[in-house]
């Protein structure tokens, strides 16, 4: 059993909003559906399959098919933070693949920037690891760095090689009229900017913005009656990574296991993919994955990225032509979606002119949700056109 | 740069399974759980052995000594601190900060030994010095 061309992305739609205080969530989530059904030449009443994850208001999905009014007959709300739309696009795929619903909408959406960004998280007290983590303040941001560190101790990786992630986003991110920072830095911009929390400065740093995102994943008898690029979810894979009940391992992420679950569904290995979107909520966040991927050798990631060896037309690796988390959008603190989207935009042809990747067929595209250095869910897709 | 202070630490919140922990953290004695079944220790601490499975119904004293494995120093708060995972020397990798140092003169693989912070309204949390 296998979701290979199982299941055909047909609407992709970001959320051209990066500051909605006049909007609510629910409303941001359903103006991303109507945009992503729109995509793909469908109706609401079209969808009998939705998906969401831990920004869905309320009760999640039951909230939201009550929001949007949807007569659903299956729905999924995994949470593996950012990355959990790759994981529910994989999870779209295998229930079209089992006869459980034929359209499937996932969303996303939140206001972080409009509701104060990123804080110190007192979490649930009944979440069994805050009382051992949150008096010692971890943050989103620190937490990423302790494994910047160890991977500076470990393989050499400097500040400057981290810097080179940004500025390849960021080379990309010119061409995009909806990202938060479309002005192109350096690498000394980037090492000369303020220290957030050892090795990692502001601009190691995603965006904080508001926003969604919604995709729709259809039967391959539905993606052939419509209008759109087949583009065909060819492998996937999921993985959570923690503490190991005390052996802290930040060397790598859980990409290492989701990667090749994915590469072996699809039958295709890293040298074949033309573009790829890596989650990039920091600089450190894209070494590590691509070096747990396949992309290079473990502790290789940081000169992988020197040099420009992302920037489209530049480098060998075009990786986030949309300018990512870092320079683009990073909606609801989760770049899941937005990951999604521009592979999606890059397979159909759709990607901004100076950032298109030439007869880009075979994407990748990858994330990280919840905290690298504590517990977080890595998940991996490849996708096709065809 | 001289020794920072230490900025104000919220106060864990005990759960029926971690009550003996911080009890013995009020009486500054640093204790693991230790598993009936297979005789191995763990972090954080559970009552349902993340190894086997068994039951961890007894605590050990920890000899509080350690290295640091990795660190932050947050920056871009009112009062600077360190966050780090320090390896114990029993084993276990913990969440912990580092106090009483000169944060720019922080190394991984440094020995460090326990040092007990006060909380605000709850049990002291374990934290670590580096040893000169
Ligand atoms: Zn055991």
């Amino acid at each position: 059993m296998t979701i290979r061309n199982r299941a055909y992305i047909v609407g992709a739609y970001e959320h051209p909003t990066r500051k909605a205080p006049d909007k609510s969530v629910a409303q941001l989530h359903a103006e991303s559906a109507r945009g992503a059904l729109a995509d793909a030449g469908l109706t609401k009443d079209d969808v009998d399959g939705y998906f969401c994850a831990g920004d869905a208001p309320g009760m999640g999905p039951l909230s939201m098919v009550d929001y949007m009014n949807l007569k659903v007959r299956h729905v999924d709300a995994t949470d593996i933070g950012g990355s959990s739309y790759l994981m529910l696009v994989a999870h779209a795929a295998e229930a079209i693949a089992m006869g459980k619903c034929s359209v499937a909408l996932i969303t996303l959406a939140g206001r972080p920037r409009s509701e104060g960004g990123m804080q110190v998280r007192a979490g649930n007290a009944s979440q069994p690891d805050v009382q051992w983590e949150y008096p010692f303040g971890v943050t989103v941001a620190n937490a990423y760095a302790l494994c910047a560190m160890r991977h500076m101790h470990e393989y050499g990786t400097t500040s400057e090689q981290l810097a080179w992630v940004k500025v390849a986003a960021s080379h990309h991110a010119q061409w995009n009229p909806h990202a938060m920072l479309r002005d192109v830095v350096t690498v000394e911009d980037v090492v000369n900017s303020p220290m957030v929390t050892d090795p990692l400065h502001r601009l190691d740093c995603c965006v904080i913005s508001d926003g969604g995102g919604a995709l729709v994943v259809v039967s391959p008898e539905i993606a052939r009656s419509l209008s759109r690029p087949l583009v065909a979810v060819r492998g996937a894979g999921e993985a959570p990574k923690h503490t190991m009940a005390g052996g802290v391992d930040l060397t790598f992420s859980g990409g290492r296991w989701s990667g090749p679950i994915a590469f072996a569904e699809a039958g295709v290995k890293p040298s074949d993919i033309k573009y790829a979107s890596i989650y990039d909520s920091f600089t450190i966040t894209v070494v590590m994955q691509l070096e747990d991927i396949g992309f290079c050798e473990k502790g290789g990631g940081g000169r992988f990225v020197s040099d420009g060896n992302l920037i489209s037309g530049v480098g060998k690796l075009p990786f986030n032509t949309d300018g990512g988390g870092l320079c683009n959008n990073h909606p609801a603190n989760r770049g899941g979606i937005t990951k999604v989207i521009e592979a999606v935009r890059q397979l159909r042809g759709e990607a901004h002119p100076k950032v298109q990747v030439p007869n880009c067929d075979l994407a990748l595209a990858h994330g990280t949700g919840g905290l690298l250095g504590t517990r977080h869910g890595s998940a991996t897709l490849v996708l096709e056109r065809q | 740069m001289s020794e920072h202070p230490t900025r104000a630490i919220p106060a864990p919140t005990p759960s029926p399974e971690s009550q003996a922990f911080w009890e013995a953290a009020r009486h500054e004695k640093f204790v693991l759980p230790r598993c009936s079944a297979c005789g191995k220790t763990h972090w954080y601490p559970r009552a349902v052995c993340p190894h086997c499975f068994g039951d961890c119904d007894a605590w050990v004293e920890a000899s509080g000594t350690g290295t640091i494995y990795s660190y932050s120093v947050m920056r871009r708060a009112p009062q600077p601190y360190a966050i780090a995972y320090v390896t114990l020397a029993e084993g276990p990798t913990m969440l912990t900060n580092l106090v009483g140092c000169d944060f720019d003169a922080l190394r991984i693989g440094q020995s460090v030994r326990l040092q007990w912070v006060a909380t605000e309204g709850g049990p002291p949390v374990p934290c670590f010095t580096p040893v000169e």
